[in-house]
């Protein structure tokens, strides 16, 4: 029992990693209809560089928020290269961000190596409930479900966010009304450049960072997001944790080497439901 | 002063011609029809005439702020009534975005307020797209078919409340319509566009008892005193 509880607040702690990087691609499809495969890359870079800015002796917190930052600007030059042009479409991004991500290890090689880095978080252990598990995964838990709760405010009670909900649901109605959906699309890749980026400072002290960990990331990531279709925050968020909990549980009560497969095969498996059922979702597309 | 006023305008897609040297204009307060046969162009001036396409040569001059019903009501399906109506001031900035304006006009919006417009009926929808084209505060309210599967009945309410705004508020509408005797019905003037080019243009009563009118869009029957509305 005590296992249990271990496994499972590690494996949220984990999860809300995936989540954050699900979020961020939910929320960049939602108002460009582009998966970004970049996604991955705001978060080894956000690592990388907090990494280097804590070792060049700025303290915690100003690291971290310097490299989520940096991450958010990467989002935007992204979304620049892949979106700026109109009249770009969808499938054409997404082969933009694609390149950009390989294009990324280039950079991340030149700059940080290609050694595994990463830096201390929250030290110390923590007990709850006679489990035994490192306080960094409650500090991981401790941000990101007030991000969470802030990113459902902003998109349900601000102008800005309600702008970004309307190009996800009408984009030919947003540009009737004034809405320029590009700019839109914009802070959406800026966002979603943030939120990747907090997943990788926030993850980076229990699991170490090198040039290709966004493979993990965007796997696991991609696996929660499609759960809910790539348009459904909620369900991408609950599915990132559950994907956590479940690589935990089976590393813990089984072998550690198959986390990335339980990913693989949950994506795979939602993926053949949804394309049973994608007859109906692609008519209602069209019929837009 | 006209608030609308197109001279030559000319649209091509990928070569093929839309429009071609298309005249319009729209007086203050006025209510100006535009009715013509399906693949006329009349949608096609409705986007040009919002800036969503770009004319091949031609002259767009809009007095004073111009807001669109578009065809289809193309509602945020996902979110609130109230939101809605709140996206269609976007270009008002952030403190010209009250809603509480539009409710008096639009009474029968007040209860779903907290609805999702994807799940109100098409009549209501319409109401919404009118209401979210309100919040611009147009002078000129360009409304791209009005009645298109709505029943009878909630046409004619519509129609009322446009008749309330054009003499209360003195809003000018240009009404594209593929139902051409509630067109003439409801405004003064009225251009017909046929294959993307003016065909015939004048006072809507004169039109509703032009026999070539009456031919092509009012079921053959000229009517001798006026539209039936």
């Amino acid at each position: 029992m005590t296992d249990f509880v271990g496994y499972l607040l590690t494996g949220l702690g984990i999860g809300a990693g995936f989540a954050l990087v699900a979020s961020g691609l939910v929320a960049i499809y939602r108002v460009t209809r582009v998966v970004n495969f970049a996604q991955g890359a705001f978060a080894v870079i956000a690592a990388m560089l907090t990494s280097s800015l804590l070792a060049a002796g700025l303290p915690h917190g100003v690291a971290e928020l310097a490299g989520v930052f940096a991450a958010a600007v990467t989002g935007l030059l992204v979304g620049i290269v892949a979106i700026g042009r109109p009249g770009t479409t969808p499938a054409t991004s997404l082969i933009v961000t694609l390149g950009l991500g390989v294009l990324a290890y280039a950079v991340e090689i030149l700059i940080w190596g290609d050694q595994p880095r990463s830096f201390p978080g929250l030290p110390g252990v923590a007990g709850i409930a006679g489990a035994r598990l490192q306080a960094h995964y409650l500090l991981i838990l401790g941000v990101a479900v007030p991000v969470f709760l802030a990113m459902a405010v902003f998109f349900a009670r601000t102008d800005l966010g309600k702008a970004l909900s309307a190009c996800a649901s009408n984009r030919y109605a947003a540009r009737v009304v004034g809405i320029d959906v590009r700019r839109m699309g914009l802070i959406a890749f800026a966002l979603g450049g943030a939120l990747g980026g907090l997943a990788g400072v926030l993850t980076t002290p229990v699991q170490q960072v090198t040039f290709d960990s966004d493979v993990t990331l965007i796997v696991n990531g991609f696996a929660a997001a499609i759960l809910g279709g790539l348009t459904r925050p909620v369900v991408a968020l609950a599915g990132g944790l559950l994907l956590g909990v479940a690589q935990t549980m089976i590393a813990g009560y089984g072998g550690g080497a198959y986390q990335l497969e339980v990913a693989l095969l949950l994506m795979l498996t939602v993926m053949i439901v949804q394309a049973a059922r994608s007859g109906a979702v692609q008519e209602q597309e069209a019929a837009r | 002063m006209n608030v609308v006023e197109v001279a030559g305008l000319t649209v091509r897609y990928a070569g093929a011609t839309a429009l071609e040297g298309v005249d319009l204009v729209v007086g203050e307060g006025e209510l100006v029809a535009l009715i013509g046969p399906n693949g006329a162009g009349k949608s096609t001036l409705v986007k040009a005439l919002s800036g969503l396409i770009r004319p091949a040569a031609g002259k767009i001059t809009v007095n004073g702020r111009l807001a669109q019903v578009p065809e289809g009501r193309e509602m945020f399906g996902d979110l609130t009534v109230d939101d809605n109506l709140r996206l269609g001031g976007w270009r008002n900035g952030r403190h010209g975005r009250g809603t509480g304006a539009i409710y008096p006009l639009l009474p029968e919006l007040d209860r779903l307020r907290r609805r999702r417009a994807g799940t109100l009926s098409g009549g209501q929808q319409q109401m919404v797209a009118i209401g979210r084209a309100l919040m611009a505060r147009p002078d000129v309210l360009v409304i791209d078919e009005l009645s298109l599967g709505l029943a009878p009945l909630v046409v004619a309410d519509l129609v009322g409340h446009l008749r309330t705004l054009n003499a209360d508020r003195g809003l000018a509408v240009l009404l594209i319509e593929q139902n051409a005797r509630l067109a003439l019905g409801l405004c003064h003037r009225a251009y017909v566009l046929e294959a993307g080019r003016n065909a015939l243009q004048g006072d809507a009563d004169e039109l509703a008892r032009d026999p070539r009118v009456a031919a092509a869009y009012l079921g053959g029957h000229v009517t001798t005193d006026g539209p039936a509305r």
